[in-house]
């Protein structure tokens, strides 16, 4: 993997508009050259350029390290089972510092300056949406692991995928009706007042609402907040189930006080694991989460009925039973999300054979190519599961896992179908141009 | 001032212009697209300067007044279907009204404690951007989309996605406000913002009415502040509530000290020479934070006055 990027790369960038236009002349001069198939053939070899647009800073960056952990796994995998296309995998590390502005940059960067063939990887929703406007202009594939609604809601362009990873309005949609029929029917959310929390708040009440039960009372959280006393006053005394999906550095000061505030009884507690990613589930404060269940992606605890697959993935990524990495026991994984960048390198791969990829100038057969597609088979691929996908809203369906945390570890008790997240689309990309 | 030094002053700053004016057609891809970003920043950066660096008033809250540019114009195309122009001009006027507001309200204290009731102000700015979520997109932001960000003068039509275009439009508005900073600091009204800076009571006590001068720069300030940030929505597509942040009103107050301030041309030399160390740094390595600190210690121990006031102090007297 490498991450160096050169200053003012004045042997691929172009030194003015004249000299490209000159070079354009030249280029097809050699192109009806004799040498020119050997040069064509040389070509086909070189690396296939991922621009990878990380957050090794700012505050994405456990998840960042692990994001790139898996991508270099996947990689390794790809390229030793023959790569794509016959060419192995380059990847192209640029740090956004999670910051939107960064971000954008980081996307031209990749994409005029190291030359990359496509953009990938990027989790955090206001980067990607702050980005996704370069990747449009540039015309330069963006395949996002970020499970923001935002691809599927129709609010970004052509060029922006993701697919290999649920959204969140799927996820809150599919967990929905086991929390009316297990948690109870009287529901308050507790959700960081940004756009992760918007599409916690958005979605799981008309969800709830379908599946009998409802939400009693939607606590918004700023994302300046340090202390959480002062809000917990706000829950009704009728709520049966509290919903949490805060995240940040703040979660250990917030699960403490909501134990502190409910002392051996209260409301059963779901949340949603993105706020312990990373996070040793057993650190002191957390006491008051046992019993409690969470949404995972995908299992951060090894499994009873784990597949060959899952376990293959695992050993790659390289995370022990419990979900920390092999070589360092205190370092955890963010195993409920990081799948999705293994699972998109593999849909990358599948739409670039697919589309006969050969270079930039393929970018957008690619784009269609992946639209194309609809369906990945549970397997190596794809260890968390099988997955659809809708090439019309970029965005892919699979299944969610609802884990107890019991004994000091996360156990899956259910597992949803695919068709619990289907929601309507509300956009279709393919009618923009390309 | 002589006339001889006037013609020097403006010749540097029109040859300024010129040059930036020829790298539009020989920068590589990359670096082209960062100087629109730059040029746009650079503005913000003036725009700051003018308050701080002539009238001596110190803020940490000017990422609200680049920010009601950035949402005047952004939420007039997307709510209202504002065209490009009139959405430019709904980002001023956003920003000279929340400019005057704020002017007749923290111009009653000074010092540290204008610092911090500027600080607080950009502080509502940002929670209120973020509490009406379902127009502004909170801290995840919008998106304007390629089709509203078409100019169209007379019969022409100019797509700003496009890189020259950018460009060009990123420079025009940079030249705009860079000999509106020049005409306004060589005027009696920059002379006066001068004085305010160096003895407010002494300068009062000549019979100037300090209050009035003072508001006039917060709003010329906060007016340009909104330029650039209008620029930034129409220019790159994205309005998001990060430009609201602590983070970009600390940024033109670095970019300013960097570059020199009290100086007209230190804005954009301190916006580039942050903007690439941070570039080819990040580069490199995921400490670059670091490597920009060091930068800025040393900037600090060898040029107190940032990079154009040791130009000035040593070399170029005349510089304005």
């Amino acid at each position: 993997m490498t991450g160096k990027g050169r200053f003012f790369d004045l042997t691929n960038g172009k030194a003015s508009r004249r000299t490209v236009l000159k070079g354009l002349a030249a280029g097809a001069g050699l192109a009806a050259a004799p040498g020119f198939v050997r040069y064509a053939q040389a070509q086909s070899s070189a690396p296939i350029k991922i621009g990878f647009q990380a957050h090794r800073t700012g505050i994405g960056a456990a998840y960042g390290r692990w994001y790139e952990r898996t991508t270099a796994a996947a990689v390794k995998a790809i390229n030793a089972a023959g790569g794509i296309n016959g060419r192995p995998i380059e990847i192209v590390v640029e740090d956004d510092g999670t910051d939107a502005a960064r971000g954008a940059e980081v996307v031209a960067k990749l994409a005029n300056q190291h030359k990359v063939d496509i953009v990938y990887g990027t989790l955090f929703s206001n980067v990607v949406v702050g980005s996704a406007p370069t990747a449009g202009e540039l015309k330069i594939p963006y395949y996002v692991v970020s499970e923001g609604y935002h691809v599927a809601s129709g609010k970004l362009n052509r060029y922006v995928f993701q697919p290999g990873i649920t959204d969140v309005r799927a996820q809150v949609t599919s967990v929905a009706p086991w929390i009316a029929a297990n948690a109870g029917k009287k529901v308050t959310m507790i959700f960081p007042d940004y756009a992760f929390g918007y599409d916690h708040r958005d979605y799981l009440p008309p969800a709830l609402q379908k599946a009998g039960a409802e939400v009693v009372a939607k606590i918004a959280i700023p994302p300046t907040e340090s202390s959480f006393t002062k809000y917990f006053p706000q829950i009704p005394s009728e709520t049966d189930a509290i919903y949490h999906v805060m995240v940040g550095p703040a979660v250990l000061t917030f699960v403490k006080e909501l134990g502190d505030f409910y002392g051996s009884s209260g409301p059963k507690l779901f949340g949603f694991i993105d706020s312990l990613e990373a996070v040793d589930i057993n650190s002191p404060g957390l006491e008051y989460l046992d019993g409690s269940h969470f949404w995972e992606g995908s299992p951060r605890y090894a499994q009873a009925d784990d597949t060959e697959a899952q376990k293959a993935y695992r050993a790659a990524v390289g995370i022990d039973d419990n979900g920390a990495a092999v070589a360092d026991a205190k370092d955890v994984s963010t195993a409920a999300h990081m799948f999705g960048c293994w699972e998109t390198l593999y849909v990358i791969k599948k739409a670039m054979e697919d589309a006969g990829y050969t270079g930039p100038g393929d970018r957008a057969k690619l784009v269609e190519a992946t639209e194309a597609l609809t369906e990945f088979a549970e397997g190596p691929e794809h260890p968390q599961g099988k997955k659809l996908f809708n090439g019309k809203i970029h965005q892919c369906f699979g299944h969610q896992n609802i884990s107890k945390l019991e004994g000091g570890k996360l156990k899956v008790v259910h597992k949803t179908t695919i068709e619990d997240g289907m929601y309507e689309p509300e956009a279709d990309y393919t009618k923009q141009s390309l | 001032m002589t006339e001889a030094s006037t013609a020097r002053i403006y010749g540097l700053h029109i040859a300024v212009v010129a040059v930036l004016f020829a790298l539009n057609f020989l920068l590589p891809d990359y670096h082209h697209g960062l100087f629109a970003r730059i040029l746009v920043l650079a503005t913000f950066a003036m725009g700051y300067n003018l308050l701080f660096g002539y009238a001596g008033l110190l803020s940490l809250g000017h990422a609200m007044f680049f920010a009601a540019g950035l949402y005047g114009s952004g939420l007039a195309i997307t709510n209202l279907g504002f065209g490009v122009v009139a959405a430019f001009i709904a980002g001023l006027g956003c920003g000279a009204l929340l400019s005057l507001i704020v002017g007749l309200l923290a111009l009653r204290t000074s010092g540290v404690a204008f610092m911090i009731v500027t600080m607080m102000f950009a502080q509502a700015v940002l929670l209120t951007i973020v509490y009406f979520n379902q127009w502004t997109g909170g801290d995840q932001g919008l998106v304007l989309q390629q089709a509203s960000r078409i100019l169209t003068v007379g019969g022409a039509s100019f797509d700003l996605t496009a890189p020259a275009v950018r460009y060009l439009a990123a420079l025009a508005l940079f030249a705009i406000v860079l000999f509106l900073t020049l005409a306004i600091v060589r005027s009696r009204f920059g002379r006066v913002l001068v004085a305010i800076r160096e003895n407010e009571e002494r300068t009062r006590m000549l019979g100037y009415d300090t209050f009035a001068n003072k508001l006039a720069a917060v709003v010329l300030s906060g007016v340009f502040c909104a330029a650039a940030g209008a620029a930034y929505a129409l220019l790159f597509g994205y309005v998001g509530s990060n430009f609201a942040s602590v983070q970009y009103s600390i940024l033109p107050l670095l970019w300013v000290l960097a570059g020199g301030a009290a100086t007209t041309l230190g804005p954009v030399i301190g916006t580039l020479f942050i903007y690439y160390v941070t570039d080819i740094a990040s580069s490199y390595t995921s400490a670059w934070l670091l490597i920009v600190g060091v930068a800025l210690i040393l900037l600090v121990l060898f040029a107190p006055k940032g990079i154009l006031g040791a130009v000035r102090k040593r070399w170029i007297g005349w510089l304005p």
